[in-house]
C-alpha cells in the first residue's frame, strides 16, 4: 500500500488546494526562519558576559510595534483572499446541466466500520470500493447510518463529514484512470482505523461496463460446493446482515452481490483472494477486532463451501 | 515602606499555627500558597498518568498492525490522555501557579475568597479521582476528549465511561469557574497601594484575562455536559438525530468552550514568559501595554473562532469564511507578542539559566505551533489536513512546545520561591535538552505523517513504508521525553531536600513575590515595598534610575 499525500492532486478540483498549501506553507516557513534567526541571533549576540552592567532599559517603540502589527495583518488579508478563491475553485456548489434540482450521481453512506455505496441512476449497490469514470465529476451525497464519519481521499478532493440526519454533498472527480486510497477521517469507534476507502478510476467505457456488470443480479451457483455455500449463507446468520441480490436483502453489513469482483475485503483490511477470504471468515476478530462482523464458527467443510460460493459472486 | 495591616499578635499566632499544624495543614489549609502547591503536585501526578498513557499510545503505534493494545483499550487510553492533559494537568497546573503567585505579585495577604479557593482545589482533586475511577468501574470513556455525539451517546457508548467523564468534568468545571471569579475578585480588590492596573506584573495581567476567559467559556462546557447527561440518563434528545436532535449542536457548544479553552491553556504561559524573559535578559519588557492589550484582543477574539474546528462539517462556505477570517485575525495579537519578547531579549545581557533555556525554546516551539495553526485557518488546507496527524503535531507544538515549556521555565524560576531551595542547574540542563530533543523527535515527524495522509485517533495503521519509519521515530522521541520527565522528577525530589539555599531573591528579579522570604511566611509580607511602576524591586534597587521616573516615556507608551 502507498501513502496518499495531500501534496499530490489527481483531480482538477484538488489541484488548487495543493497550490494553496504549497504557497501558504512557504510563507509560514519564511516567517519561521525569520523568527528562528532573530531568536538565535539575539541569544548569541546578547548573552551576558562577566562584569556586564545592567543593559539599557528600552521600554518599547510605537513605530516598531505598529510595524509588526500591520505587516502580519496585511499578509493575512492576502492569504484570506487566496483562501476564498480556492474554496470556490475546489468545492464548487452542486449544479445540474438543466438547472434543475441536482440529484446525486453517487451516494456514500458511512457505517461502523464500512462504506455503503449507491449509484442511484444505474441502480447499483456496492461497498467500500468506489468506481469513477475518469474525467467526469460525480455529484456525491455523503450520509451516515450511525455515528459521524468523514469521507477523505486526499488526492481527489476535500474531506467532508458524514453526519447522521444531515447529508452533505461534494464533487468527486479523478482526472485519469488509477487507484486512489482514502480513509475515514472522523473518529467513529473501535475499528475507525480499518475504515479505508479505495477509489478506482476507469476509462468511461470500462466504467460503463463495470456499472453494467454490477447492476446484474448475483450469479446462481452451478456446482455442489457453491450450492451448499449458498444454502449455508441463507441458514446461518449471514443473511440477517448481508444482502446478495436474489438471495437476501438485509442492509446491516456490506452488500455481497458482487463481492468477488472487489479488490479488498473488510473495508480495505485484506486483499481479496480465496485464502484471505477463508481466513477472514474463520476469525474476523483476528483482522478487525471488535468490529460487528461476528465469528459464525463455520466447520472446516462449511468454510470451504462458503468461500467457494462467495468466490462465484463476480 | 508601607506596613501590611496585620496586628503583631495575630501574626505570631499564624506563625505558631504554621509550625504546629504539620502535614494535616495540607488538608485543611485555606492558604493560597499551600493550595497552589497542592494544585501543582496533583497536576504533576496526573501529568505522570497522562504521560504513561502517551507512552502506551506511542508503543502501540511503533509498528504497523501492532497487537500491543486492542482497539477499545487504545481508544480509552487516548481519550484519557487528552482529557487528563487538558483538564487535570494543564489548566489546574496553571491555576496552581495563578493562585500561588497572583496574591504575592500584587502584595496581598491571600486570595479574596480563601475558602472558595480551597473548595475549587478539592473539587478538582475529587473530579480527577472520579475520572480515573472509571478504569475500576469496568471501562474508561472511549469517545475522545471531544466526545462527539452521537458516538458518545448511549447507543454507541453504552457502558459507564462517558458518564464518569461528563460528571468528573462537571465537578472540575464548577471549581474552575470558582477560581476564575476568585482571581478576578483578588486582582480587583486586593492590590497593594500604588499598584494600579498599569503596574500589574504581566503574569497577573494574563491571569486576570485568563479568568475572564474561564468564566466566559467553562459554562458552555458545563451546559453541554448536562445536556449529554440528560441524553444518556434521562433519554433526552439534544444530540440524537433519530429523535430530531442534532449532533452538530454538540460540536458548536463544545467548541464554543473548546477554543477559548486553548487560550485558557496558553495565556498564563504567555504570562510566565513575560516574567522570565525580562528578568534573565536584564531588561524591562518591551511594550508592556502592547503585550497586555494584545492579550485582551486575543481573549475577545477567542470567543469568535470556535467553528474553525468544524470546517469539515459542511457548514457552507459563508460560515467557513467568517471563521477563517476571525481565526486569521487572532494570529495578529499572538504574533505581536512573539516580536515583543524577542525585542526584550534584543540588547539585553541574557543569562542562560534553565528557566531561560525553556523560555527561548518556547519562543521557537510556540511559533511553529502558531504558524501551523494559521494554516488551519486557511479553509481548503483544513479540508485536507484536519483530523490528521498534522493536527496532532500542531496542537502539541502549542500545548507542549508552548505551554509545557513555559511552565517548566516558570517552575525553574519560581521553585526557589516555593521551597526556599534552587533546582539543580546541571540536572536542569539535562532535563531541558532531553525534553527539547525528545519533543521535536516525537512531534516534528507527525507533520509529515499528516501530509502523507495518516488520520489521527487510529489504533493501528496499514503497512506503508513512510508511515512505518515516521511512526517509529516518533515513538523513540516519546521514550526520550519519558526519560526527560524522570530527570525532572529527580531534580524536584533532590533539590527539595538538598538544593542550594535560595534566599528571598536569587534571580535579582523585580516583582513583589521576590520581596519576601522563600518560601514566604503564611502572611506573605512583613513589609511591602512602595509600588510606583510595574517593577517595584527595580525601583528599589536602582534609585538612580527608577522606572517611574521615565515619566513621559512610560506614560505615553502605556496610554
Amino acid at each position: 500500500m502507498h501513502a496518499s499525500s495531500v501534496l499530490q492532486a489527481h483531480s482538477r478540483l484538488d489541484q488548487p488546494i495543493v497550490h494553496l498549501t504549497i504557497v501558504v506553507t512557504a510563507i509560514m516557513f519564511a516567517i519561521l526562519v525569520l523568527v528562528f534567526f532573530l531568536v538565535v541571533f539575539a541569544s548569541i549576540r546578547y548573552r551576558s558576559r562577566a562584569g556586564m552592567p545592567e543593559p539599557y532599559q528600552n521600554f518599547g517603540s510605537k513605530k516598531l510595534e505598529i510595524t509588526w502589527t500591520v505587516l502580519p495583518f496585511l499578509l493575512l488579508v492576502s492569504i484570506f483572499v487566496l483562501t476564498v478563491i480556492t474554496m470556490g475553485d475546489s468545492d464548487p456548489p452542486p449544479t445540474s446541466p438543466g438547472g434543475a434540482d441536482p440529484s446525486p450521481d453517487l451516494i456514500i453512506i458511512g457505517h461502523q466500520f464500512w462504506w455503503e455505496i449507491h449509484y442511484p441512476k444505474a441502480g447499483v449497490t456496492t461497498a467500500n470500493e468506489i468506481h469513477l469514470p475518469a474525467g467526469q465529476r460525480l455529484l456525491t451525497r455523503l450520509e451516515a447510518a450511525d455515528v459521524i464519519h468523514d469521507f477523505w481521499v486526499p488526492e481527489l478532493s476535500r474531506k467532508m463529514d458524514m453526519i447522521p440526519g444531515t447529508p452533505n454533498e461534494i464533487w468527486l472527480l479523478a482526472d485519469h484512470p488509477g487507484t486512489f486510497l482514502g480513509t475515514c477521517a472522523e473518529f467513529c469507534g473501535n475499528e475507525h482505523a480499518w475504515m479505508r476507502i479505495r477509489v478506482i478510476s476507469q476509462s468511461p467505457q470500462d466504467f460503463t461496463n463495470w456499472e453494467q456488470q454490477q447492476s446484474q443480479a448475483a450469479s446462481v451457483p452451478n456446482n455442489p460446493a457453491a450450492q451448499r455455500g449458498e444454502q449455508l449463507f441463507r441458514t446461518m446468520s449471514c443473511a440477517n446482515c448481508h444482502a446478495i441480490r436474489g438471495v437476501s436483502s438485509a442492509e446491516v453489513g456490506p452488500d455481497l452481490t458482487h463481492l468477488a469482483s472487489r479488490e479488498t475485503l473488510a473495508a480495505g483490511r485484506l486483499e481479496n483472494n480465496p485464502v484471505n477470504l477463508e481466513a477472514w471468515l474463520h476469525d474476523p476478530n483476528n483482522f478487525k477486532p471488535q468490529s460487528y462482523m461476528p465469528n459464525v464458527n463455520l466447520k472446516p467443510d462449511d468454510l470451504t463451501a462458503m468461500v467457494t460460493y462467495l468466490e462465484t459472486l463476480q | 515602606m508601607s506596613e501590611v495591616p496585620v496586628a503583631l499578635p495575630v501574626l505570631r499566632k499564624l506563625e505558631r499555627f504554621e509550625k504546629e499544624a504539620g502535614m494535616l495543614s495540607w488538608l485543611a489549609s485555606v492558604d493560597h500558597k499551600q493550595i497552589g502547591i497542592l494544585y501543582l503536585i496533583t497536576a504533576l501526578i496526573f501529568f505522570i498518568a497522562g504521560g504513561v498513557e502517551a507512552l502506551l499510545i506511542r508503543t502501540q503505534l511503533m509498528f504497523p498492525e501492532n497487537r500491543f493494545l486492542q482497539p477499545d483499550a487504545y481508544n480509552q487510553i487516548f481519550t484519557m490522555h487528552g482529557t487528563t492533559m487538558i483538564f487535570l494537568v494543564v489548566v489546574p497546573g496553571l491555576l496552581g501557579l495563578m493562585v500561588y503567585l497572583v496574591p504575592l505579585m500584587i502584595g496581598a495577604r491571600d486570595m479574596a475568597f480563601p475558602r472558595l479557593n480551597a473548595l475549587a482545589y478539592w473539587l478538582y482533586a475529587i473530579g480527577g479521582c472520579l475520572l480515573y475511577f472509571s478504569f475500576f468501574a469496568h471501562d474508561a470513556p472511549a469517545a475522545g476528549w471531544f466526545a462527539y455525539t452521537p458516538l458518545s451517546e448511549k447507543p454507541y457508548s453504552n457502558l459507564q465511561g462517558m458518564d464518569y467523564w461528563a460528571l468528573s468534568l462537571l465537578v472540575i468545571g464548577v471549581g474552575t469557574v470558582a477560581t476564575g471569579l476568585n482571581v478576578i475578585a483578588t486582582v480587583a480588590t486586593m492590590r497593594v497601594k500604588g499598584m494600579s492596573l498599569r503596574h500589574l506584573p504581566l503574569f497577573t495581567w494574563m491571569s486576570l484575562i485568563n479568568s475572564f476567559l474561564i468564566i466566559g467559556a467553562m459554562p458552555a462546557l458545563n451546559a453541554a455536559l448536562v445536556m449529554l447527561l440528560i441524553d444518556r440518563q434521562l433519554h433526552g434528545n439534544f444530540f440524537r438525530p433519530a429523535a430530531g436532535g442534532t449532533p452538530i449542536y454538540w460540536q458548536h457548544v463544545f467548541w464554543n468552550f473548546g477554543h477559548p479553552e486553548v487560550y485558557i491553556m496558553v495565556l498564563p504561559a504567555f504570562g510566565i514568559i513575560s516574567e522570565v524573559i525580562p528578568v534573565f535578559s536584564r531588561k524591562v519588557i518591551y511594550g508592556y501595554a502592547v503585550v497586555a492589550g494584545s492579550t485582551v484582543a486575543i481573549a475577545l477574539l477567542s470567543f469568535g473562532v470556535w467553528a474553525h474546528h468544524m470546517f469539515a462539517v459542511g457548514m457552507g462556505h459563508f460560515l467557513d469564511m467568517i471563521f477563517a477570517a476571525s481565526s486569521m485575525l487572532i494570529a495578529v495579537p499572538t504574533g505581536i507578542k512573539i516580536f515583543n519578547w524577542i525585542a526584550t531579549m534584543w540588547g539585553g545581557a541574557i543569562r542562560f539559566t534553565t528557566a531561560m533555556w525553556f523560555a527561548v525554546a518556547f519562543l521557537l516551539m510556540f511559533t511553529m505551533g502558531g504558524l501551523s495553526g494559521v494554516m488551519f485557518a486557511v479553509v481548503p488546507i483544513d479540508w485536507q489536513l484536519t483530523d490528521t496527524y498534522f493536527v496532532v503535531a500542531h496542537m502539541h507544538y502549542v500545548l507542549f512546545g508552548g505551554t509545557a515549556f513555559a511552565v517548566f521555565a516558570g517552575l525553574y524560576y519560581w521553585f526557589p520561591k516555593f521551597t526556599g531551595r534552587m533546582l539543580s542547574e546541571t540536572l536542569g540542563k539535562w532535563h531541558f535538552w532531553l525534553t527539547f530533543v525528545g519533543f521535536n523527535l516525537t512531534f516534528l515527524v507527525q507533520h509529515n505523517l499528516g501530509i502523507l495522509g495518516m488520520p489521527r485517533r487510529v489504533f493501528t495503521y496499514p503497512d506503508i513504508h513512510a508511515w512505518n519509519v515516521l511512526n517509529f521515530i516518533s515513538t523513540m522521541g516519546a521514550y526520550l521525553l519519558g526519560v526527560s520527565v524522570l530527570v525532572f522528577l529527580w531534580n524536584v525530589i533532590r533539590s527539595r531536600r538538598r538544593g542550594e539555599i535560595a534566599g528571598p531573591d536569587p534571580w535579582d528579579a523585580w516583582t513583589l513575590e521576590w520581596a519576601t522570604s522563600s518560601p514566604p511566611p503564611v502572611h506573605n509580607f512583613d513589609y511591602v515595598p512602595p509600588v510606583r511602576s510595574a517593577r517595584p524591586l527595580w525601583d528599589l534597587k536602582h534609585p538612580e534610575n527608577p522606572d517611574w521616573q521615565r515619566g513621559g516615556r512610560t506614560r505615553a507608551h502605556v496610554r
